[in-house]
């Protein structure tokens, strides 16, 4: 009898301490993100979506160096070079990058080609919503991959 | 072949039951089959490479930097920790010492690691066995410690911070701050944790007990890590064989006798008080300086450097395109994961690839006491038997 009602007593007192905690925790403000409602938060040095960036006269910084291509670890993106011309600039040297693709199917967004790239070209932006039903549409060529020309280098 | 186990003749009343592959509380893709005597679990046997991702071979084909890569995604619960395994490993093959700055931050990130992994441990450790709750707060707190990872390296769990000779990226302004806001914050959530399981009479009922490893069973079946500190065995490589300058740490080593669910789940929430020490000493005595060894022939040089000097910007190209050359030979390194001993052994030709690179992943030695303690067990037991472990299959089938 009396080991009984100690165990009443005992798993009563455990019960009460295990509530005061839930009622506790449901008074603090929520931690949730709402996310497909809100936006996300990020860190700044979230590792999203590849950026490919413009120097300040809206020429595109890469010169087809291909480092990223070899620093990368899943092999994923692929470079086709040509030479500028005067008639034709694209980049501020020599060469530039007439084909620039990554292959998202493969990206393990590990961040190895932002830190090879000499010239700051490639870096990471924040968007990781990519999903889609072809994976032919995750390989994403330098047109959806090109920061847009800031508004000073239109012409 | 799938694993089997032959009826006993005599015995035919005995009930074969294969438990898993998918089955949520295996904590990844495990299969048990088991011979039940009614409810209780006479024979048991396991059945893994459901998960197998071929690493060890890949590592052959990656130079050693991108290597790293895979080290995270093979512990996806402690990308740090293996992170860490593997540097240490290379550096050792090249005898290139670290820079305080870095190790130290080494030793914090991986702290952290530790009191992640334990928190997603004891989440669904106690979700298996009914307790919802504690599962959400905990996913709560290793929230914030994913975020300072973020922070510092871009990434939640597939950090792949650490590089050969130091860390990646000089870490934020104001990032110790953000690791401070945690330590203060973490203490009383832990005895929130205590408070709703320590002394709870289901959590008792449920762990006291079960699943028992004496020290010899333990030692024999080389079991590691909190499990086997649980059976009273004092074995840390952290004060064993110090690495990353762990011996200028001050921390104690939890240790229980009893080597049951319940004794492993005291031992890792005090292993969690011993890592926020240490996390305290490493935010403290953080000293300054470079976060990379001086070695152009290894490591990539800073950015600064390599805009501005041609001999970097060669070196940085040379280690990009072909990799760094280590000396022929072989090396092993082991390091204590959350889960247990980790060890990387290379053996490198002296090509910018490893020849051969194993890994002595702890979950694979501590699964197989897993047939041991569930023996003679209730089939509900089995459950908390293999949370209690903390096995990763990531691991396991690497
Ligand atoms: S993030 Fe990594 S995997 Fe993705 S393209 Fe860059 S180097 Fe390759
Ligand atoms: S993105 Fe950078 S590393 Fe890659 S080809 Fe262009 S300049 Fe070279």
């Amino acid at each position: 009898m009396g080991n009984i009602l100690k165990e009443i007593t005992n798993s009563a007192t455990a019960l009460a301490k295990g509530f005061s905690i839930t009622f506790k925790t449901m008074l603090r403000p929520t931690v949730t993100e709402n996310y497909p409602h809100q936006p996300p938060t990020f860190e700044d040095r979230y590792r999203g979506l590849h950026v490919l960036r413009r120097d300040e006269n809206g020429l595109e910084k890469c010169v087809a160096c291909f480092l990223c291509a070899a620093a990368c670890p899943s092999n994923c993106i692929y470079i086709e070079a040509a030479e500028n011309t005067a008639a034709h600039r694209i980049s501020a040297a020599e060469r530039y990058a007439k084909v620039y693709n990554i292959d998202y199917n493969r990206c393990i967004f590990c961040g190895y080609c932002v830190e090879a790239c000499p010239c700051d070209a490639i870096t990471h932006g924040h968007g990781f919503e990519i999903s889609a039903y072809d994976t032919n549409a995750l390989i994403y060529r330098k047109e959806q991959l090109l920061e847009p020309l800031p508004a000073s280098a239109k012409k | 072949m799938a694993v089997t186990l032959e009826k006993i003749p005599g015995q035919e009343e005995r009930v074969i039951l294969s438990m898993g592959p998918q089955h949520p509380s295996t904590h990844g893709v495990l299969r048990l089959v088991l011979e039940l005597e009614g409810e209780t679990v006479v024979r048991a046997l396991f059945d893994i490479g459901y998960l197998h991702t071929g690493f060890e071979k890949s590592f052959e084909a990656l130079t050693y930097s991108q290597g790293i890569t895979l080290t995270d995604r093979m512990d996806y619960l402690a990308p740090l920790s293996n992170n860490l395994g593997f540097c240490l490993a290379i550096e050792k093959l090249l005898g290139l010492e670290v820079p305080p700055r870095a190790q130290w931050t080494r030793v914090l990130l991986t702290e952290l690691t530790r009191i992640q992994s334990h928190l997603v441990w004891l989440g669904t450790h106690a979700l298996e066995l009914g307790a919802m709750s504690v599962f959400l707060y905990c996913f709560r707190e290793r929230e914030d410690i994913l975020r300072i990872f973020e922070l510092v390296s871009g990434q939640r769990m597939m950090t792949s911070y650490f590089r050969v000779g130091g860390l990646a990226l000089e870490p934020p302004l104001g990032w110790l701050r953000r690791v401070e806001k945690f330590v203060e914050m973490f203490p009383p959530r832990l005895e929130e944790y205590e408070g709703l399981l320590t002394r709870n009479p289901i959590w008792l009922k449920r762990t006291v007990g079960v699943g028992h490893i004496s020290t010899e069973d333990a030692v024999a079946l080389s079991l590691s890590g909190p499990s086997l500190r649980a059976s009273g065995v004092k074995w840390d490589i952290r004060k064993a064989e110090p690495y990353s300058s762990y011996d200028k740490f001050q921390f104690n080593v939890p240790t229980r006798p009893e080597g049951d669910v319940y004794a492993r789940y005291l031992v890792r929430m005090d292993e969690m008080r011993e890592s926020l020490k240490i996390v305290r000493q490493a935010m403290e005595g953080m000293p300054g300086g470079p976060i990379k060894a001086n070695a152009p022939h290894f490591v990539l040089p800073d950015r600064e450097s390599m805009k501005t000097s041609i001999e970097a910007l060669i070196y940085h190209f040379k280690l990009v395109t072909e990799g760094f050359h280590p000396p022929v030979g072989e090396v092993y390194q082991t390091i204590e994961s959350p889960r247990g001993e980790i060890g990387f052994y290379i053996v490198s030709d002296g090509s910018p690839k490893p020849y051969r690179c194993h890994v002595r992943a702890p979950s694979f030695a501590n699964l197989q006491t897993l047939l041991k303690i569930v023996e003679g067990h209730l089939l509900a037991d089995v459950v908390a038997c293999i949370a209690s472990l903390d096995t990763v299959l990531g691991e396991v089938d690497r």
